[in-house]
């Protein structure tokens, strides 16, 4: 036996958790190892490359990753290094290319990743070919369309991971009226001076929107600061595998006024709601319009806000960028556009909300370098703690049972072999 | 040189650029707001400066009403990445008049702004176009697009007047 590194034991308590954990550099380099070069993270959408031949510059951590899509519709995760001498091959941010040249020394690759051609042949005489091309991440798959992939060669498979997240994805395509989602907006890339996990815990904390987001609630009418108050009926849940959701369908229900989830009424979207109603029947698509989207945190990276989607990456131990884009459905024009007019009023590096949320975490990060005292207190709704009908984890909107069910899973991968 | 330059109206334009810059600077959130005509548009492309905003995500694409928001939650004093307020200091060069119309003139310039927070030093640098309107009250803004040099990449929070 190896001694471990760190003491998980006292780093990682029920209710709290050491400040160490988000500002040492030596913790960073081994969550790449155990989480972001192993387990399955959200790459993009397939709606981002829908040709034959299309590719768009994505990233797991700070690896930077082509995804392409080869000319029979197969999708390829590409490490971005030319196998010759190391060049990074690709600069473009997306595009349309069979063949990927490296201006180097011209070595060429076919958008599978396979080496396609070497210039003055003579010299790699006896060289097999075959064994040389772009590397690949191991293991790629999707869900409805979200491309996930995983350096592990072996692993739980994308459906295992995500387990009850998948139902969360599920709901979210019903809210179009083909059952589709599309990412084709264009990302807003917004950098913060902090560690990773305090971005993806803030996602599902439902406690900070009524502080943090005070100014923006003072002047919009908006109902979100009801629904994190500590009268919602709303519930955090830990989905288990480090998923977790702020579910708030109950106060939803309880209004039970079909897209009043999104702020609004059916009437001033005429054109969607009869979509709707067309596609799935009345009752159905009622509850899916009062029903509203997910608010859902998939470890590690990929955040789906109701009516935007955020994917964070990080680039080191106190720098994290979050790639954010609107939702859009597929047949919901009307519905579309006012998706991207609220998301791009309410995130990126100008947003209402995002700002300030953005401001927190940078705070935070300097805060935690304070010697003591030296854990972050996360017991928040721990007398209250239930299981619901699925036998998850569920607390109040407002409490820390999220928080706590991230790092039951981060302390389960970071100790794992 | 252009013989047809108008150095009058170059003069007022200027003047007017470098008024909205020192209240920006000042975080004089009103007297800025005034600066907007009431159907005001005001835009922060990204990913390139030439994309469309009704289907692509912008850093910022505010109509009238939504500046008016933008003022609004600044001065309730909880906007946290504004409070303290940045410190700022921009200089605003290279104004050029690019269309003279009756009662509309299109400027370009650029831009450069020091901030200072709580996070670090920042330098943020921009073209700028503005549409200016003559109105009763004197020149005001129609529309304002900034273009930041580096919009195609992850960028720190910017909530302060740009
Ligand atoms: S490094 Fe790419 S061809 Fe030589
Ligand atoms: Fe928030």
């Amino acid at each position: 036996m190896t001694q471990p590194l760190f003491n998980w034991d006292s780093l990682i308590l029920r209710d709290r958790v050491h400040g160490s954990l988000y500002s040492d550099a030596e913790i960073f380099n081994q969550e790449l190892e155990k989480i972001w070069y192993k387990t399955w993270v959200y790459v993009g959408h397939e709606t981002e490359i829908p040709n034959a031949d299309d590719f768009v510059m994505k990233s797991i951590g700070p690896q930077e990753i082509i995804m392409t899509r080869s000319g029979d519709g197969e999708i390829h995760l590409l490490l971005n290094r030319c196998a010759h001498r190391g060049n990074q091959l690709c600069l473009d941010p997306c595009g349309n290319r069979k063949v990927f040249v490296c201006p180097y020394h011209s070595w060429s690759y076919r958008n599978d990743g396979e080496l396609r051609g070497l210039p003055f042949a003579d010299g790699y005489e006896g060289v097999d070919r075959s064994e040389i091309g772009l590397a690949k991440v191991s293991r790629v798959a999707s869900y409805r369309g979200f491309v996930f992939g995983s350096f592990a060669e072996q692993g739980p498979s994308l459906k295992e991971h995500l387990g009850g997240a998948a139902e969360a994805i599920d709901r979210l395509a019903m809210a179009s009226p083909e059952g589709k989602v599309q990412i084709t907006a264009g990302f807003l890339k917004h950098k913060a001076k902090a560690n990773w996990k305090f971005l993806v815990e803030n996602e599902t904390d439902g406690y900070h929107p009524a502080f943090v987001h005070a100014s923006i609630f003072q002047v919009a009418k908006s109902g979100i600061g009801d629904l994190y108050s500590s009268k919602s009926t709303a519930v955090a849940r830990d989905l288990g595998n480090g998923h977790t959701e702020n579910d708030l369908r109950p106060e939803f229900r309880r209004i039970g006024r079909p897209m009043g989830w999104f702020g609004t009424n059916e009437q001033r979207l005429p054109d969607y709601a009869a979509k709707m109603r067309a596609a799935y029947g009345n009752d159905r698509a009622n509850q899916i319009m009062i029903d509203g989207t997910p608010h859902i945190m998939i470890f590690p990276n990929l955040f789906i806000a109701e009516i935007q989607i955020f994917v964070i990456q990080p680039l080191s131990v106190d720098e994290t960028v979050q790639h954010v884009t609107a939702l859009q459905f597929e047949g919901a024009l009307d519905l579309n556009r006012r998706l991207l007019q609220q998301t791009m009023g309410s995130v990126g590096p100008a947003g209402f909300l995002l700002a300030d949320d953005s401001e927190m975490y940078e705070r935070t990060q300097r805060g935690v370098q304070a010697r003591l005292p030296a854990y972050n207190y996360l017991g928040r709704g721990l007398h209250r703690e239930r299981r619901d009908e699925d036998g998850y984890l569920v607390a109040d909107a407002t409490d820390e049972v999220t928080s706590r069910g991230i790092w039951r899973h981060y302390r389960q991968l970071m100790e794992a072999e | 040189m252009n013989a047809g330059l108008d150095r009058e109206l170059l003069a007022e334009v200027s003047q007017f650029l470098y008024l909205e810059a020192r209240l920006q600077d000042a975080h004089a959130y009103d007297e800025w707001e005034a600066l907007w005509t009431d159907d005001g548009m005001y835009w922060v492309p990204a990913n390139g400066n030439d994309i469309d905003p009704e289907t692509q995500m912008s850093i910022l694409y505010d109509n009238r009403s939504r500046i008016a928001l933008r003022i609004k939650q600044l001065k309730t004093g909880k906007r946290h990445s504004q409070t303290p307020p940045s410190r700022l200091g921009r200089i605003v060069s290279n104004v050029e008049l690019i269309d003279v119309a009756e009662s509309e003139i299109r400027v370009g310039s650029c831009v450069q702004i020091f901030e200072s927070n709580a996070r670090a030093d920042t330098i943020w640098a921009a073209r700028n176009e503005h549409l200016l309107r003559r109105t009763e009250s004197g020149l005001r803004m129609a529309e304002k697009k900034v273009m930041f040099v580096n919009n195609d990449k992850a960028l720190y929070t910017l909530s302060f007047l740009i």
